[in-house]
């Protein structure tokens, strides 16, 4: 079995080193036991290391956000931020609400309704984490006077990505629809996002 | 270099084979730390310490740079940053201890190291250069240490930062100067904890090339052994692996286990309690001690408190850096061919004489500055110089050393109640 060990020490007596009945010798499963057991207490060494950078418990505090609707006017829009991510709040004019009702799912790259995408009762309120899909631009349309894209909801600067009105790709590279992050409606006029 | 019986390195693996001829990595390993390497078999437990300030250095940098992953080196935010590690990051209250504990498991490695160094006489030649390097090592590990220590910002670390670098003003006309240029500012501030962190990062790398240096020296002449007696051939050595990587192996799971117990059940006895108060540059602490390793220094740089032609402050630190400095010409302050006190009678009382005295001087370096204990101090301070320009060269010219063993072997073989061929012959 083993090669390098089998080697006696010079001016030692040979016997006890070769054991040549028994294979594996009970050095072996030393050997092997030892390695092993060090081998185990190295991998648990290995998982704080690698778990400390993860996000800290500061970082995972931060992860609710709410955000006061009340102000916010058919049409508008405001950014903010959740989890130190641009978060758009949108509030949907009825003719968007349309435009967004009309699109063919067919059509769509990664398909999904309005009303998957807001919650019951509420189908004017888009709220959609501002980070492109494609690279992680912010796009823009938010604001007013901003460029919306052909598809009246958001374009992305970096390179080219469109969304519709309901924030679901139509056209350009991204992949997905703008996520949307969980939330739920504390008051008819407040949402905490996370 | 090495031994003509050296086992050679021949890959069996074609993978291996192809890379040994593109780049003889495994070679190098292999006659480094592996079955090339022939090591004088009568080493005992003391010759674990060098592959254990291996381990320290290698868990020092480790943790070191992934808690750099978190910390802030700014006046205002570092205290928070490092109770951030201790309660937000994961795992980071692991990882500081880890890291604070492993420079004092670090220090307690060296200093056997240079203890079993000072009792077998490993300094002595052909392995006066391995010697130098380690002394070398040594201080670039202090100076680390140091810089290490200032970094959470609490008071200890402020206070500890103007004392050491106060060092500098005792130097006669430009001494303020440099102790403002070495701090960027009057008293440590920002700019001294910046620079303290940018060279706290590259120190441990410099010392893990002093350190390739200080194996590579010592493979020259190879190790040293109990006995202090040359390797007369083949049946002298065992190859390094598996015979010492396994011996070295039982002392690195020893090392653990204290490591894992001071981690996990006293973090904090070898640190000060005043070092999780932040930084405050108008309070100094009633009690300001530097870490427990520095203790033997502190005490020298407190016994001189008279001026005597010079300021007593100026002696107080070439004391400090002398002690140390001392050590580089050790070599040849004791030049008795002899090297192992196990056949030094006189050298070996004064070596355990020395290792009290350092004990001393660590007692009164931790203790408060009273009388009593600046008398303890000065004493041994003196003793301690003493030891290595007095009586260690007198003693290497007057003993009579007890006689050697004619080889390594013999000495094993007789220690287990044989003998060697050669006295069998002679008999």
């Amino acid at each position: 079995m083993a090669t390098v060990d089998n080697m006696v020490p010079p001016g030692e007596d040979p016997a006890p080193y070769l054991e040549p009945d028994h294979d594996p010798r009970r050095r072996d499963f030393l050997n092997y036991g030892a390695v092993a057991f060090a081998g185990v207490g190295a991998l648990a060494v290995v998982v704080p290391l690698i778990n400390q950078m993860g996000p800290s418990a500061d970082v995972l505090a931060l992860s609710t956000t709410a955000v006061d609707l009340s102000k916010i006017e058919p049409g508008q829009g405001v950014i903010t931020s959740f989890r130190k991510q641009p978060l758009f709040v949108r509030n949907l004019t009825p003719k968007e609400i349309a435009a967004a009702k009309a699109v063919p799912q067919s059509e769509l790259r990664d398909p999904e309704t309005l009303e998957q995408r807001t919650k019951a009762g509420h189908e004017n309120w888009l709220i959609t984490l501002g980070v492109c899909t494609h690279l992680g631009c912010i796009p823009l349309g938010i604001h007013e006077g901003e460029n919306k894209g052909q598809f009246g909801g958001y374009f992305c600067p970096c390179h080219g990505s469109q969304y519709d009105t309901a924030a679901r790709i139509r056209k350009g590279p991204a992949p997905k629809n703008l996520f949307v992050p969980p939330y739920t409606f504390t008051s008819p006029t407040a949402v905490t996002v996370g | 270099m090495s031994f003509p019986w050296a086992k050679h390195y021949e890959p069996k693996q074609p993978l291996m084979r192809w890379l040994d001829e593109k780049l003889p990595l495994p070679r190098l390993v292999y006659n480094a730390v592996g079955a090339g390497y022939p090591v004088p078999r009568n080493l005992n437990y003391f010759w674990n310490f060098g592959v254990l300030s291996g381990v320290a250095l290698t868990i020092q940098i480790v943790t070191g740079i992934v808690l750099a992953m978190h910390y802030a080196a700014n006046g205002t935010v570092a205290f928070d940053s490092v109770e951030h590690i201790m309660r937000d990051v994961n795992a980071g209250w692991f990882l500081r201890y880890a890291h604070a504990n492993g420079a004092s498991m670090f220090f307690i490695a060296l200093y056997l190291h240079l203890a079993r160094n000072l009792y077998y006489g490993s300094y002595k030649a052909p392995r006066e250069m391995v010697f130098l390097l380690g002394v070398v090592i040594f201080l670039l590990t202090m100076a680390t240490a140091f810089m290490g220590y200032v970094l959470p910002w609490g008071q200890m670390s402020f206070w500890g930062a103007q004392v050491i670098t106060g060092f500098f003003s005792a130097i006669p006309v430009v001494g303020e100067t440099i102790r403002v240029w070495l701090l960027g500012g009057y008293a440590p501030d920002d700019a001294a904890l910046n620079r303290f962190f940018s060279l706290h990062y590259l120190l441990p790398f410099v010392i893990a090339g002093v350190v390739v240096l200080h194996i590579w020296a010592l493979h020259i002449p190879g190790s040293g052994n109990p006995t202090g007696v040359d390797v007369k051939g083949e049946q002298d050595t065992v190859p390094f692996h598996p015979y010492y990587t396994a011996k070295d192996a039982v002392g690195v799971g020893v090392y653990m286990l204290v490591f894992s117990a001071l981690i996990f059940f006293w973090p904090n006895l070898l640190g000060h309690p005043d070092n999780y108060i932040p930084a405050n540059p108008l309070s100094t602490p009633a009690h300001i001690v530097p870490e427990w390793y520095f203790w033997p220094f502190y005490a020298i740089l407190r016994s001189f408190t008279a001026d005597f032609i010079l300021p007593a402050k100026l002696w107080g630190v070439l004391a400090m850096f002398g002690s140390i400095l001392l050590l580089f010409f050790l070599p040849w302050l004791d030049p008795s061919p002899v090297r192992s006190n196990n056949f030094r009678p006189k050298a070996r009382i004064a070596f355990w004489i020395l290792i009290v005295d350092v004990l001393v001087l660590g007692y009164v370096g931790g203790s408060e500055a009273s009388p009593r204990n600046i008398f303890m101090g000065q004493v041994s301070a003196a003793y301690y110089f003493a030891h290595f320009l007095i009586i260690l060269p007198i003693i290497a010219r007057s003993e009579r050393p007890r006689p050697l063993p004619n080889s390594i072997t013999e000495a094993v073989l007789e220690k287990h109640g044989g003998t060697s061929p050669a006295q069998t012959a002679l008999a």
